[in-house]
């Protein structure tokens, strides 16, 4: 019996969000670190207070895109709650 | 021109009027049941924005100019935790969802084992940690009345402060308690606060926005400039420590999740989980908004106003110094937003567990074991959320008077903050840590408050404050171990991550091994498995079994606490799904564990277990409980087997039947092939004898000639004769109509009579017999039997092919019973005539040599199935064999 091509991209749309909960589980732990990668700079080096600003808010927005990219994959997502 | 300060307070007082009017209307809009955007996730997440609190609104910027960057972990924190919503909030949720929890002390309370002692443990620690808090707020709020003032030319006493303290503080209890307590399930929303706080939010957002605009474009003159303000600023200086960014990142987002106050908009006041995921993103934008401006205010701050002037302050005296004071009451109303919003839930949540988890079971327990309650409990309660309301409020005003109003506010922040995640350990082990106990929960929360409080709370009242000095320098009783800013002789960490360290450490360590030393109760157990397993089944712990209550009790309660409309819909609801009419249901245990539930949803899960308690047998769940629990799955279990034995009996039945159709078709086969064999078998010696017979009649042939045929038609006439003999003896057999004549004999007779039988055939064959063993007594038809033995001594002597042919008789004893086994030495018979040598005309080779019709062994198995004994074929002997039973020796009229 062939699948119909329908199923396949049931399929791939099923992987799809399961592969956007693991980032929904790893990108936590990646910001987590991001935000501490100030603290490893060189205070009399040429990186400054405001570079450091700069930074950590661009992480900031990064991660909140990517949580908001993601969001919609989760918002439809009642296969299975595990 | 300078704002008045009458002006302020006219701006003020509209802004309240404002906030009770959209309160108004939003309850009115729910009760015309238009909830659907009060229910959107936008304002989920901006109900969240209580976190930002007037300590951020004012402090954080007083936190950059001090203290650097570092006030960027505050929002740090609850950002990481809302990205990874996946981990943990979205477990809350649906804990918070399908247990209808109330408060964080309530869910704790909840998950071990609907403990009292827990909840108001919780509740007691979340209260002492909430109140310099609270007083935090009054505080701001106060300080920037008095900046105003100031500007107005007229300068603040003390006095001043308090009074305008005491007047806010009314002001919030007033309006908290119109809009906080109108109804009494906590997890029904409060339409009007929700929709308050996010205008609020909104307000304080676009005020902080503003004076952030204003300075980098107004004052520092664009986004260039401002960098390099930045870089040249006393900020630049800053040398960030590591241990306290990774701790107080850590801090603020254990706080996110344990805060009461932020506990009650994340998980209480959630109408839809969905609003979680946008709230996932949306809450950090707003964090990273509300933080974007604070560095650029604390910088030009600094440098443009006097040496000396409060930076806590910048976000009021800057706009004021350059002469905006429209911007500056702006940036007032949202000082004011974050400090009123946050006060409101606050007091709201700390209110909800002191009445469910300190008032409402005192009162229980004054009434005395088994008492039933009387009166109203929606009165009570809703009296006593009331009270609490304005209890806590009084807390915070004392707290604020006796602290005398310290200048730096992050520093109380802080302390508030490392308190209340001492309930984390017990939460995030509760929801995924089944082994987790309430042992284990109080030892944890308790270690962790008493070490907060050593050294953390306590040394904040300053100096001589509530501990002496020489207790800080040198430990209790000179003990040096015990030095609350340097406990077991680690000096020179900062105290808040001392404090923190320690407290969350041994905390963790406490909760971890009380839990793994102790042995859970089994309502415990019911509830860890439902908390840590939520995903799996959102269905409620089976508490009660047993139940003598009677129905119209357990109304006449629900009315009280739910009031009586709610309560006869439930009631009557239930009636009808029992297929009842009226409003008396069956009290089954989904029953009573559905209305514990909704009562849980009104006074917390502990209090709704106490009641529903009071009117059931057995209070809490005992071991019968348990055993009944288990009995039900032992049903269930049962059940199942019985279906599953049906099942594989109907399949049995199915195959039996399928085997008998089997049989029928074949039957139905040997039939149709018995009748056109024996056709054939009496046709060809009829035909002889026809045509022998046609051939004398002729006449004309010699002697010779007239005795050879008329011998020929003799033999074929006995072959009729036999074959006859043969078919009547077979019918008779089959159809059970032969008569045995019993009688007692022995086994060797029988052979030597079926030998001697046969000895004179042509065909005869060399028997070799073991006299010893033949001498075996018998109760059969010895002629039958005889008859048997002939049939397969003769069919031997025929068909053996070997060239001496001998036939081995053995009777042997196998399985308690006597067999006979006749042996040859020929070829044997092939696997596949094994099959059917015992059907009728089943000859294997020329019925010509054999000389018979083919029905000897059929005859042989119809007279040993009669006989009671079997005969069949013993394969693997070396030559042909058959196996004969003999039936029971016994004489069965004997033994009786």
């Amino acid at each position: 019996m062939a699948r119909s091509t329908k199923n396949t991209f049931l399929e791939r749309a099923g992987y799809r969000r399961r592969r956007m909960r693991d980032v929904a589980r790893v990108l936590p732990v990646l910001i987590g670190i991001l935000f501490c990668i100030p603290l490893l700079w060189d205070r009399n080096g040429e990186l400054g207070t405001s570079d450091a600003l700069i930074y950590l808010f661009i992480v900031w927005l990064c991660a909140l895109g990517i949580s908001a990219g993601i969001a919609r994959f989760l918002a439809t997502d009642r296969s299975d709650d595990r | 021109m300078m704002v008045s300060f009458n002006l302020l307070l006219v701006v003020a007082l509209v802004y309240v009027a404002f906030l009770f009017l959209i309160a108004f209307a939003a309850e009115r809009s729910a009760e015309k049941g238009s909830v659907a955007w009060l229910r959107s996730p936008w304002i989920y997440t901006l109900s969240l924005s209580i976190y930002c609190t007037a300590w951020t609104f004012y402090g954080a910027v007083g936190y950059a100019a001090r203290s650097g960057l570092e006030y960027l972990t505050i929002y740090l924190g609850p950002t990481v935790v809302m990205i990874g919503w996946w981990w943990v909030l979205r477990k809350l949720v649906r804990i918070g969802r399908s247990q209808r929890i109330t408060s964080i002390a309530d869910l704790v309370s909840s998950r071990f084992g609907k403990s009292t002692a827990l909840g108001v443990m919780v509740t007691l620690l979340m209260v002492v940690a909430a109140t310099p808090y609270l007083a935090l707020q009054l505080q701001s709020v106060t300080l920037s009345f008095a900046v105003f003032a100031d500007a107005a030319g007229d300068s603040w006493m003390s006095e001043d402060l308090t009074r305008s303290a005491l007047w806010v503080a009314l002001g919030l209890a007033v309006f908290t308690i119109i809009f906080g307590t109108r109804n009494l399930d906590a997890n029904e929303r409060h339409h009007g606060i929700v929709m308050a706080i996010a205008v609020e939010a909104v307000v304080k957002l676009c005020a902080l926005v503003a004076v952030g605009v204003f300075v980098v474009w107004g004052v520092a003159g664009g986004f260039g400039p401002m960098i390099d303000l930045i870089d040249t600023s006393d900020i630049a200086q800053w040398e960030q420590s590591s241990g306290r960014w990774v701790g107080l990142t850590f801090l603020s987002g254990a706080a996110f999740l344990t805060l009461p106050r932020m506990f009650q908009v994340l998980v209480v006041e959630n109408a839809d989980e969905k609003n979680l995921i946008t709230a996932s993103w949306a809450f950090p934008l707003y964090l990273l908004t509300m933080s974007l401006f604070v560095v650029p205010i604390a910088v030009v701050g600094l440098k443009i106003l006097p040496e000396g002037s409060n930076p806590d302050l910048f976000v009021l005296t800057i706009p004021l110094s350059q002469g905006l004071d429209g911007l500056a009451i702006f940036s007032f109303l949202g000082g004011f937003s974050s400090a009123t919003s946050m006060v409101i839930v606050a007091t709201i949540a700390l209110a909800t567990m002191i009445s469910n988890h300190i008032v409402t079971p005192l009162w229980l327990s004054s009434k005395g074991p088994g008492a039933v309650v009387s009166g109203d409990i929606r009165q009570l309660v809703i009296g006593a959320r009331r009270l609490s309301i304005a209890g806590v409020l009084l807390l915070g005003y004392i707290y604020f008077r006796l602290s005398g109003g310290g200048e730096a506010l992050a520093a109380i922040g802080l302390i508030s903050f490392a308190g209340v995640v001492q309930v984390l350990p017990a939460m995030i082990g509760g929801i995924f840590w089944r082994g987790a106990t309430r042992w284990g929960a109080v030892a944890g929360i308790t270690v962790g408050f008493v070490i907060w409080a050593w050294s953390l709370f306590l040394p904040s009242f300053g100096p001589d404050g509530i501990l002496p000095q020489s207790v800080i320098d040198n430990g209790p009783l000179g003990i040096a171990a015990l030095r609350p800013q340097a406990l077991f002789g680690i000096t020179d960490i900062d105290p808040l991550i001392h404090a923190l360290m320690w407290s969350m450490l041994l905390n963790s360590v406490a909760f971890f091994f009380g839990s793994v030393l102790t042995f859970p109760h089994p309502l415990e157990r019911l509830q860890g498995a439902q908390f840590v397993n939520i995903f799996e089944h959102s269905e409620g712990a089976r508490a009660w079994t047993t139940s003598t209550a009677e129905a119209e009790d357990l109304l006449i309660m629900a009315q009280r606490i739910l009031g009586s409309n709610e309560a006869q819909v439930l009631f009557q609801q239930e009636a009808q799904r029992q297929g009842k009419a009226g409003y008396l249901p069956e009290v089954t245990p989904e029953f009573v564990q559905n209305l514990e539930r909704e009562l849980a949803g009104s006074v917390g899960a502990a209090t709704a277990h106490a009641m529903v308690g009071q009117f059931i047998q057995g209070a809490s769940v005992s071991v019968e409980d348990l055993i009944a629990v288990a009995d039900e799955a032992a049903q269930i279990m049962e059940y199942s087997n019985r279906l599953e034995q049906k099942s594989a009996e109907q399949e049995r039945t199915a195959r039996q039947l399928r085997d008998a159709n089997e049989k029928l078709t074949q039957l139905s086969i040997q039939k149709d092939a018995f009748l056109s064999q024996i056709s054939h078998e009496l046709r060809t010696p009829m035909t002889s004898i026809r045509s022998f017979s046609e051939i004398l009649r002729e006449g004309g042939m010699s002697d010779d000639e007239l005795s050879k045929y008329s011998g020929i038609i003799h033999d074929e006439a006995m072959r009729l004769t036999r074959l006859l003999d043969d078919l009547l003896d077979l019918s008779v057999l089959e159809n059970g109509q032969v008569t045995l004549n019993m009688a007692q004999g022995n086994l060797k007779t029988v052979i030597d009579r079926a030998v001697s039988a046969t000895a004179h055939s042509p065909t005869a064959i060399t028997v070799k017999r073991r006299d010893g063993e033949e001498t075996i007594p018998l109760f059969t038809d010895m002629d039958r039997l005889t008859q048997v033995f002939i049939n397969l001594i003769a069919n031997a002597g025929k068909y053996c092919d070997a060239k001496r042919p001998v036939l081995r008789i053995e009777p042997r004893k196998v399985a308690g019973e006597w067999v006979v086994d006749f042996i040859d030495n020929g070829a044997g018979i092939t696997k596949e005539n094994q099959q059917v040598i015992f059907e009728k005309f089943s000859r294997l080779s020329d019925h010509r040599k054999a000389g018979g019709a083919g029905l000897g062994l059929a005859i042989c198995r119809e007279i040993m199935t009669r006989l009671g004994g079997t005969i069949t074929y013993l394969p693997g002997q070396g030559g042909a064999a058959f196996r004969v039973v003999l039936p029971a020796a016994v004489n069965p009229a004997l033994t009786r």
